[in-house]
């Protein structure tokens, strides 16, 4: 760096002007403090994340001491509270993939024709328009979404569906759709943008119509894109807490009857960590075993999520 | 840009053995073949004017695209060859505020292309177009082929592994390919990825096949396999091809129009433009005195 040879050879006539060598010394004092604050900074996030995985898999690692990992993964019991406790992970992990399909079922027909519409019909400013509406639906508090489930799409799905519970699947899953909406429009109209008008161009001048262009060059050109925006969606629907917690109850239940309430995994674990089981006892530990197994499950969808968006990213 | 004939400069690749010979050496023996009048023409543009917004590119364009003859559109950057190019198949039309005013016939039946009425992806099924940068689909090789016809309604795989078939092969690539037609069409160099786009435009069989600097992507061997394959298919097909490169329009094409400015300066058989242009301009610019 010029401004070392500088200082190593004291002051020296820099252009005409002369520069004072402890100027130059509090200027690498600075530089030097500058550097030490971002690492820190920097530091501290990789060391909680990486506190929080050794946390999760140490209390884990305790609690299949006492149960096996065979029990924990086949028995479709969990009633760690009971005298007869048995740890099936069974009923929290069926209800929270039932919860995250009928989630999926919304947001994927709908985010896919809604990120075409953007990305190949809507004129700019109404692009520039819709998108912040849908930032919007991403912003509301998770909290809302879930008593809205609770208390406005369950009773109306009762008027034709008498026999649906006041906790049910069904209706969170619907309302967690609208939630993951956003997500899976914008990822999947970024992958779609990113095919280049070259492409588009050579349709349209094939004799392609507007609908044929996005159907059947500009989709199989974002697959690998619009595939990652299922899966990122589907790794939030899978992590999603509030809206479970409230609207599919609190009771695990092992079926996959979508109108029955059921407790997810995040579901049980908000309702454990707000009792008062006394730290270190079995059932205290379930969360964490509850948290390493969704912590995975995520873990596996955002590698593969990026990994494809990475890819399609590579094709051009 | 100052393009000089003995010394290119430009960024295209060229044949290297070519660009000692002069531009009149190349044209020879086309000149005398190509002096009968009379000539069917495929195409008529009429004084047309083309604005991108407030932008007049195009000034009073007058060109006759004549059948089954290779056409060259020459010109500095910026002079409106592609932007010509791109009003024969309405490609204009797919960005906002640009404009036509005038004609350009397409014959034998006399449609004006840019006509406010004509509906685009009608002239689009019969007008085919090669681009600068090859830009086959994320398919396989026979389905880059096929797509244009599957457009037009043909389904049947009988008539498509034909069809498919005999547009690789007028493309020059079906024995490079013809064991691999199921594969992604990005698994080709960037020559045979031109040759596929060739062969996918060729396979609906176009009237009119616009070429838009289609070797300048390209390495010297490809373009000369791109070339012969041009001179080739003038046999049965009316091509429109804009060139940055001299030595190329002097060797594959039987008319050449130059522009400058958005105008229309020059336009004659090749074998005149390049040994004896009627316009001063013209002169200076195909001896490379100006760019």
């Amino acid at each position: 760096m010029a401004d070392q040879t500088v200082a190593t050879n004291g002051a020296l006539d820099a252009g005409g002007v002369r520069i004072d060598p402890g100027f130059l010394m509090r200027r690498r004092v600075k530089d030097l403090l500058a550097r030490f604050i971002l690492f820190l900074s920097a530091s501290v996030s990789v060391f909680v994340s990486a506190a929080i995985v050794y946390i999760l898999i140490s209390e884990s690692l305790s609690f299949f001491e006492v149960v096996s990992i065979w029990d924990f993964l086949t028995d479709t019991q969990w009633t760690p509270l009971f005298t007869d406790a048995h740890y099936g992970i069974l009923p929290l992990l069926s209800a929270t993939l039932i919860v995250s399909g009928i989630a999926l079922l919304v947001a994927v027909p709908a985010g896919t024709v809604l990120a075409v519409y953007l990305s190949e019909y809507a004129p700019p400013k109404l692009r520039e328009g819709l998108k912040p509406v849908l930032e919007l639906l991403g912003g509301v508090p998770t909290v809302i979404y879930g008593y809205f489930a609770l208390l406005f799409v369950t009773p109306m799905l009762q008027t034709f569906m008498p026999g649906l519970n006041g906790f049910n699947m069904l209706a969170p899953g619907l309302v967690m759709g609208v939630m993951i909406l956003p997500y899976v429009v914008s990822v999947s109209e970024d992958a779609m943008r990113a095919v280049p008008d070259t492409l588009r161009e050579g349709a349209y001048a094939l004799g392609f119509s507007r609908f044929h262009t996005a159907v059947r060059v500009v989709i199989p050109g974002a697959l690998s894109g619009i595939t990652a925006a299922y899966i990122l969606g589907m790794s939030r629907a899978v992590g999603e807490t509030m809206v479970v917690a409230i609207a599919a109850g609190q009771n695990p239940n092992f079926t996959l009857d979508p109108t029955e309430g059921a407790a997810t995994m995040t579901a049980y674990i908000v309702q454990v960590s707000l009792g008062d089981l006394p730290h270190g006892s079995i059932g205290y530990q379930t969360i964490f075993a509850v948290g390493l197994t969704l912590f995975l499950i995520t873990l596996l969808f955002n590698i593969a999520g990026f990994w494809l968006r990475r890819r399609f990213r590579e094709v051009y | 840009m100052t393009v000089d004939p003995k010394s290119p400069t430009t960024s295209e690749s060229q044949r290297g053995s070519m660009n000692d010979l002069n531009l009149s050496q190349l044209v020879e023996g086309r000149g005398d073949a190509q002096a009968e009048t009379g000539n069917a023409l495929r195409a008529d543009v009429q004084n047309l004017n083309f604005w991108y917004g407030d932008f007049q590119a195009l000034k009073g364009i007058n060109l006759p695209v004549h059948d089954k003859k290779v056409t060259a559109l020459i010109g500095a950057s910026g002079c409106g060859k592609s932007t010509l190019l791109r009003c024969f198949n309405r490609m204009h039309d797919l960005y906002r505020n640009n404009r036509y005013d005038g004609a350009i016939n397409l014959y034998p039946e006399g449609d004006n292309i840019v006509g406010p009425k004509t509906d685009p992806m009608l002239i689009r099924l019969r007008v085919g177009m090669v681009f600068q940068k090859p830009n086959p689909f994320p398919k396989s090789i026979y389905e880059n082929v096929a797509a244009g016809l599957r457009i037009r309604g043909i389904n049947k795989r009988s008539v498509l592994d034909d069809k498919v078939e005999a547009a690789l092969t007028g493309a020059a690539l079906w024995t490079e390919v013809k064991d691999r037609l199921g594969e992604s069409a990005y698994g080709l160099s960037g020559g045979q990825q031109q040759r596929l786009c060739i062969a996918r435009a060729l396979a609906p069989e176009p009237e009119l096949l616009l070429l838009d600097e289609p070797t300048s992507a390209l390495d010297p061997i490809a373009t000369a396999k791109v070339e012969d394959l041009i001179e080739k298919l003038a046999d049965t097909i009316t091509i429109l091809i804009v060139t940055h490169n001299m030595q190329q329009a002097a060797r594959i094409s039987d008319h050449v129009g130059y522009m400058h400015l958005g105008e229309m300066v020059e336009f004659d058989l090749a074998s005149r433009i390049f040994v004896k242009p009627q316009k001063e301009q013209t002169r200076a610019y195909v001896t490379g005195r100006f760019g």
